[in-house]
């Protein structure tokens, strides 16, 4: 009896804090900014940078980015709940088919995608080849010590252990743009069944996590783990990057210079839906993983006021945001892109 | 009525109960009435609702789903059987650690072994472990226990791989680290109900032992141990329907690795982690797999909780 009543008692409590915590979190809730986005975590630290940078510059209107993956920003930005998406792949098709007032992609900033690895007593940086890390994302190589990753790397003593790989669990625009990657330079990835997706279902051992920070800091938690990440957070993590081969054979050290030259190198003519890929970028010193990743905007059906708004914030990005980028390990965007992205976003209505 | 009156006007103070006794003891017993059976109303309206998100995949997928081992979203391909494995199999260690320890504890703690006071500060410490929340456990594992167990998981990864429980080496989160966790998680409910069960030994079968001549420990071992059982066996049920049902820190610590490996080591996946992982984005097809996984887990749990509370019920043990 005396231990149901000191139970009911700590019910009583429980419920009770529970209810104020609510009361409290309510009106925090309802308060909403006069511009919001959702989307792609890839370029969270930067687009996060860039708002308060702009509310600085030109107050008036907030804004407000929720970092929630590329998957789930298309998704609110279909379902209107969002004034605009944010997506490392833009859209597919179909996706865009979905949009009710159209979608217009914005290429904002671009990024490169690292293979961030924990192998304790390893010092050197890892070198890696297109067929050995095609075969270590299937789970044909298990062991670090694999006499492939060794001859890689001779001056390294690899330990014996687990390769465990890392990957995202939610539908993620970085998955997709590893995936479309790995699909491009090998059949054997396609021969295994997989395609390039926003989400996998990832061969072997792999550890599913979500959100790009989720996987950097599982894979500084795990010993014998690899995961591919964006650059800036693998680094703000402390993480040690893989040298991987890029199309011309070169192994390259993952870095904004790398990412510049591979952005300059395979740039081109950007189409006239401004969306682009770049699967296995050519050049001597091109990093091989790297992408843009975009804003969308509604098309048309903007009142007056909100497509001021965003027109003024989205040419902000693209004109003074871009010496940011930089400082936050993306590639700015070059001067032809980010030309014909303003152009794009004085269409939108 | 008659003795009513007499009672009333008696000088005793035992009184009859006024209309104001009257009423609140009916109010008390009628809102109690509802409280109680607002409670069954409470699961059965949770499993309609679960079950009812869950029919379309249960149409679409059927008992497949449960011997499924991949699970895809592109190709629409779900099985929660790694799922199921990983959710018996880290319940299953973490009850043989915690069962072993737990029931050690109760021995220690009710066969005089200690002075009355330190059994008492102790059984509340141990008490107290109930209190933690999960995701304090979590962090816990993640930064504090993974890096200690390291080197004998190490160990037994180099000198015993030929074992299939040894067979990988641990990178971090993995089923191990999560079972003991797990474990750690289930003592206080073991410990506490095998305790009660050693109290539930009449004093007699004690006293009977010990003049025949056994000494403590063949007491213990031989007696004490076999009386209880009936109540430790309940104990072990309830603590694997605990460890069954535990979501934040196996999410944080399984590893939420879609394989079914027997090694300890290696990372894993559960039912509950599974839910917590794909929650917050899942589409409306997913949701209602999502949901047949919340009602195999709820199955499960029930079932042995179920078990648990008859095996008590039949060997007659007093909470």
């Amino acid at each position: 009896m005396k231990r149901r009543i000191r139970t009911l008692c700590l019910y009583i409590l429980v419920f009770s804090m529970l209810y104020c915590t609510s009361l409290w979190a309510a009106p925090q809730q309802t308060k909403q900014a006069d511009l919001s986005g959702a989307g792609a975590t890839f370029p969270a630290p930067l687009y996060q940078h860039w708002i308060k940078q702009f509310a600085e510059s030109s107050p008036g209107f907030t804004i407000s980015y929720d970092e929630v993956g590329s998957g789930e920003g298309i998704k609110r930005f279909l379902a209107g709940k969002v004034d605009f998406g944010a997506s490392d792949t833009a859209m597919s098709d179909t996706e865009a088919q979905g949009a009710k007032h159209g979608v217009q992609f914005v290429p904002a900033t671009a990024g490169t995608v690292v293979l961030a690895y924990n192998l304790p007593g390893v010092d050197q940086p890892l070198r890696l080849s297109r067929e050995v890390y095609v075969d270590i994302f299937l789970g044909v190589i298990k062991m670090w010590n694999d006499p492939r990753i060794v001859a890689l790397n001779p001056e390294s003593k690899l330990p014996s252990l687990n390769i465990t790989t890392v990957t995202r669990a939610d539908s993620s625009g970085t998955t997709w743009a590893f995936s479309n990657h790995l699909k491009a330079i090998s059949p054997r990835w396609h021969d295994a069944g997989f395609t390039a997706a926003k989400k996998m279902n990832w061969p072997g051992n792999a550890m599913a996590v979500n959100y790009n920070e989720g996987v950097a800091n599982r894979i500084r938690h795990s010993w014998g783990a690899i995961g591919y990440v964006e650059y800036g957070v693998a680094k703000r993590t402390g993480l040690a990057m893989a040298e991987l081969e890029n199309k011309a054979g070169h192994f390259v050290v993952p870095s904004v210079t790398s990412g510049m030259a591979a952005l300059a190198n395979n740039a081109g003519e950007l189409p006239d839906n401004l969306r682009m890929f770049f699967p296995d970028p050519i050049g001597q010193d091109s990093y091989p993983i790297i992408t843009y990743t975009w804003l969308l905007l509604p098309k048309t059906n903007l009142s007056p006021q909100q497509g001021e708004r965003i027109k003024k914030f989205v040419d902000w990005c693209l004109r003074d945001g871009q010496k940011y980028a930089e400082q936050f390990d993306y590639i700015p965007l070059p001067e032809a892109v980010s030309i014909k992205a303003r152009q794009a976003v004085q269409q939108v209505r | 009525m008659a003795e009513y009156n007499s009672l009333q006007r008696s000088q005793s103070i035992s009184k009859p109960p006024t209309a104001g006794d009257m009423l609140a003891n009916r109010a008390f017993r009628v809102l109690t009435l509802v409280f109680t059976w607002s409670i069954v109303l409470l699961l059965a309206y949770i499993l309609y609702k679960i079950g009812g998100r869950a029919i379309p995949a249960v149409k679409e997928y059927g008992l497949g789903m449960l011997v499924g081992t991949t699970w895809d979203v592109n190709a629409r391909t779900f099985g929660i059987l790694p799922e199921i494995w990983g959710t018996l199999y880290s319940s299953l260690l973490a009850l043989i650690l915690g069962g072993f320890f737990g029931v050690s504890i109760a021995i220690f703690l009710t066969q005089n072994f200690l002075p009355r006071i330190l059994e008492t500060i102790l059984r509340s410490i141990i008490e107290l472990l109930a209190a933690i929340p999960s995701v304090v456990y979590g962090l816990w594992g993640i930064f504090v226990l993974i890096p200690i167990i390291r080197p004998v998981a190490d160990f037994f990864n180099t000198h015993f791989s030929w074992i299939p429980f040894f067979s990988t080496s641990l990178s971090g989160p993995g089923m191990f680290p999560a079972a003991l966790v797990l474990s750690i998680m289930i003592l206080p409910t073991v410990a506490a109900i095998s305790q009660d069960a050693f109290r539930a030994i009449p004093h007699k079968i004690t006293e009977a032992a010990y003049g025949m001549g056994t000494t403590r420990w063949e007491a213990i071992l031989r007696v004490m141990l076999p009386t209880a059982a009936g109540g430790i066996f309940g104990a072990l049920v309830l603590g694997l329907g605990r460890a069954l049902g535990e979501t934040m820190a196996l999410a944080m610590l399984v590893g939420n690795s879609n394989q079914i490996s027997l090694s300890v080591f290696a990372p894993a996946n559960t039912l509950a982690a599974l839910l917590a992982l794909n929650f917050p984005e899942a589409g409306d097809t997913e949701i209602s797999v999502l949901m047949f996984a919340a009602c195999v887990l709820l199955l499960i749990t029930l079932l042995v909780n179920m078990l648990g509370a008859l095996i008590i019920n039949k060997t007659g043990i007093k909470r």
